[in-house]
């Protein structure tokens, strides 16, 4: 898997520590770094942060002290990361440091699509954009060596084919990691505005150099071909879409391929003489399409998703690309019409059901549009037979909005956030609630790891009640819950309780997810036949 | 060589599994492979697929173009409609006959049937049934997986090889139900294909 292969090249490379709050597709790099045996025998650090700002401080904090490092999110944790990851380009790096962020077009598993081509070039730093699990692999080692090189952190930005597909990867000699090695400026890292309008001076002129590393990469190439009418510029995995396009791999219009930002100004401008049109194949926003064309798009044709040539919105596929080449298209077999959607849904026995049928019993004489929500397993609840809540925005976003809407008047408001997401980011809003004694209801769906993205550890286990006492909340309201059926009328009654009360209150209905509590059985019951079995040999 | 494979079925079915042997299977051939998976939300009980591609020359797309797909396997009737516009004009439809009904606007079954049925070729089988002879109800998916064998250009032994290595770990019964599974499949395929 593109992900394994880059955790695999992390360990290779040297590296000290991997830091990561879970999200698809990145979760697998740090997930496999963790049970690798031959991290463990390294001393790497692998760690399931809080969230993917304090993974990515734990990271720059790894860099700072000379030692390699990663740290793996999502595209909407870099987000979250943003204010880091902007302020780490300028402060650069010492040890070699990494930011692995993963992109979902489609949205497979994500509220939106966002490209993270953009924030790279928002920070000005080199990104890689492997097509390949091979080239996943390689551009670890790249990453570390052009983030030690300039002193400067790196983005590797897959997409989620490439960080679910599978492949074989050849790996490269293991390098040893650094020795413990502080900033050769002590300064380097402090940035008030002195020393901060310096460091990014070094950033300004750092960007001819690294414009310099696009064009000698050997991942940013130019290929030749004899029908000038058309020039075509892949990025990233595009590029294996047009390859599918010619079974013998042999594309009759000059190619760039493009892997490594800054944009190769070099090949572009070499193809944009040569040809009397640009083709521009991206997966994501149209970033390079744009740069190409530029503002007033004067010259010559460029086309691609801002014209309409690829849709706008969503993956790329051979077949789309196929057509953008000029392909006929044959026409395909259609999805019989009786084939109904089958979307995703709770577990069978999941604790969230209890708690949303209570939840919405409770609700019953307010009548609906009360409830707001946050992501995890429990936001499927938003589909039926439950249809409870009525947002899911971004992470801790339930707390907060709840507030806005219970100053404006409604009452009741309900938040209702998961374990994980409630120490990733609910924290900070329940404290604002409760400096205002604000009226809302709280419930932290407490099923003890992090759910939706396949049982990590919450950073929240056996804390949660010691943080809202600590934050101010009421003993009194602080309830906790079996969500089982059988307590069902006793937990709506206390959530009706809570929800008349003026203030804030948090309910906890507390039952381990499913999926992690037969994990645990399968584990156990495992030990006790390995067990058994060594005492017959006994 | 090449084969390009769809996988489908529901979030927990085991589709995993039958990538993972055609896949170790296919290494030990020496040939390529690309394969597709899908994780994440849809895992829970929803419709998920897999793209698993074989061939003797390195292979560019981790995705199979629509239309050209060589074969669809699914663990579920449904399920196998889904993906026919990947389908090549050759391609085989092998499917579970046995639905796995989690949504309430579960087509009619017998419609379902006549669908599969009006596909030019086809295997449709009783997967559960024939498992749960072998053993487990469990094995379905290598009973789904012995169907497909016919098909897919490879030495039947390379397939027995993988079983005995993926399963190997998890003890000889296991094996043994999944060798078993494995071969009704492909006898129900070649005696009614
Ligand atoms: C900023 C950000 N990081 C990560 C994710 C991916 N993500 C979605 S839900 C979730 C876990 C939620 O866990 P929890 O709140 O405990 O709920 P559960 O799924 O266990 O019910 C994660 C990691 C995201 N959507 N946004
Ligand atoms: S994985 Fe756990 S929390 Fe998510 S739906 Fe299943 S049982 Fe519920």
């Amino acid at each position: 898997m593109g992900d394994e292969a880059i955790a695999q090249a992390g360990i290779d490379a040297g590296m000290s520590g991997i830091y990561a709050y879970p999200g698809t597709p990145s979760t697998e790099i740090t997930e496999y770094v963790r049970v690798s045996k031959e991290a463990k025998e390294k001393g790497v650090v692998a760690s399931w942060c809080a969230n993917e700002k304090t993974a990515a401080e734990a990271a720059l904090g790894m860099s700072y002290a000379g030692k390699r490092t990663m740290t793996c999110m999502k595209h909407v944790g870099l987000n979250v990361a943003a204010d880091v990851f902007l302020n780490a380009s300028i402060t650069g790096a010492n040890g070699g440091i990494l930011f692995v962020v993963a992109d979902d077009p489609s949205m497979h598993s994500s509220q939106n699509e966002q490209d993270s081509r953009y924030y790279g070039k928002f920070a000005m730093i080199p990104v890689l954009e492997p097509s390949n699990q091979q080239e996943a692999y390689d551009m670890v080692h790249l990453g570390f060596e052009l983030s030690e090189k300039y002193k400067i952190p790196v983005m590797l930005r897959i997409t989620t084919r490439l960080a679910h597909s599978r492949s074989g990867v050849a790996r490269k000699q293991s390098r040893k990691q650094n020795q413990f090695k502080l900033p050769e400026n002590l300064r380097q890292f402090v940035l008030l505005p002195a020393i901060a309008r310096k460091q990014y001076q070094g950033l300004l002129n750092n960007q001819p150099l690294f414009q310099k590393e696009s064009e000698e990469s050997e991942y940013n190439t130019y290929t030749p071909g004899e029908d000038k009418t058309l020039g075509i510029v892949a990025c990233g995995l595009a590029y294996n879409y047009l390859m599918e396009n010619y079974p013998d791999r042999k594309v009759p219009h000059p190619v760039v391929k493009i892997c490594q930002y800054p944009l190769p100004h070099k090949h572009i401008d070499k193809l944009y003489e040569e040809c009397e049109k640009i083709l521009v194949l991206e997966e994501g926003y149209p970033i390079v399409e744009e740069m190409i064309k530029g503002f007033m798009d004067h010259g010559k044709p460029v086309t691609g998703r801002l014209d309409g040539a690829i849709p706008r919105a969503g993956e790329l596929n051979p077949n789309i690309v196929g057509k953008a080449l000029g392909f006929p298209q044959e026409k395909l077999a259609e999805i019989p019409s009786l084939v109904a959607s089958r979307p995703p849904s709770l577990c069978k026995g999941c604790s969230h059901i209890d708690s949303f049928l209570g939840l919405n019993e409770a609700l019953e004489s307010y009548g609906q549009g009360r409830v707001f929500s946050d992501i995890g397993c429990y936001t499927l609840s938003a589909l039926p037979p439950y249809e409870s809540i009525n947002t899911c925005v971004d992470m801790g976003a339930s707390i907060t909005m709840a507030k806005g809407a219970a100053d404006a008047g409604m009452k009741p408001s309900v938040a209702v956030i998961g374990d994980s997401t409630f120490t990733h980011s609910g924290i900070t809003g329940l404290l604002d609630a409760v400096n205002e004694k604000t009226n809302i209801t709280v419930f932290i769906l407490d099923n003890s790891t992090t759910g939706m993205t396949g049982g990590q550890p919450s950073s929240a286990y056996g804390k949660i009640e010691d943080i809202c006492r600590g934050i101010g909340v009421e003993e009194e309201h602080i309830r906790v819950l079996k969500p089982l059926r059988k307590h069902h009328e006793e937990n709506t009654r206390i959530m009706k309780e809570e929800l008349e009360y003026d203030g804030v209150s948090v309910i906890i209905p507390r039952r381990e997810c499913i999926q992690t509590l037969n994990k645990r059985m399968r584990q156990k019951f495992k030990e006790k036949e390995k067990a058994k079995a060594a005492n017959k040999n006994a | 060589m090449k084969k390009d494979i769809i996988l489908a079925g529901v979030g927990g079915q085991g589709i995993l599994s039958i990538a993972a042997t055609i896949g170790y299977a296919a290494v030990e051939l020496g040939l390529y492979l690309k394969q597709a998976e899908v994780h994440g939300m849809s895992q829970r009980g929803g419709d998920v697929q897999s793209h698993l591609r074989l061939s003797s020359n390195e292979i560019a797309s981790d995705l199979i173009p629509r239309g050209k797909a060589d074969m669809i396997i699914s663990v579920e009737p449904m399920e196998s409609l889904r993906y026919l516009p990947y389908l090549g004009k050759e391609g085989w439809l092998i499917t579970n006959t046995k639905p796995f009904i989690n949504i309430p606007n579960y087509p009619d079954q017998e419609k379902v049937m006549q669908e599969i049925e009006s596909q030019p070729r086809y295997v449709a089988l009783d997967a559960e049934a024939l498992a749960d002879e072998a053993g487990s109800k469990k094995s379905a998916n290598m009973v789904i997986l012995g169907a497909a064998s016919p098909f897919l250009d490879m030495d039947f032994e390379k397939l027995e090889n993988a079983i005995r290595f993926i399963f190997g770990k998890k003890g000889e019964e296991l094996v043994d139900i999944n060798l078993k599974a494995l071969r009704s499949g492909r006898k129900f395929a070649q005696e009614n294909k």
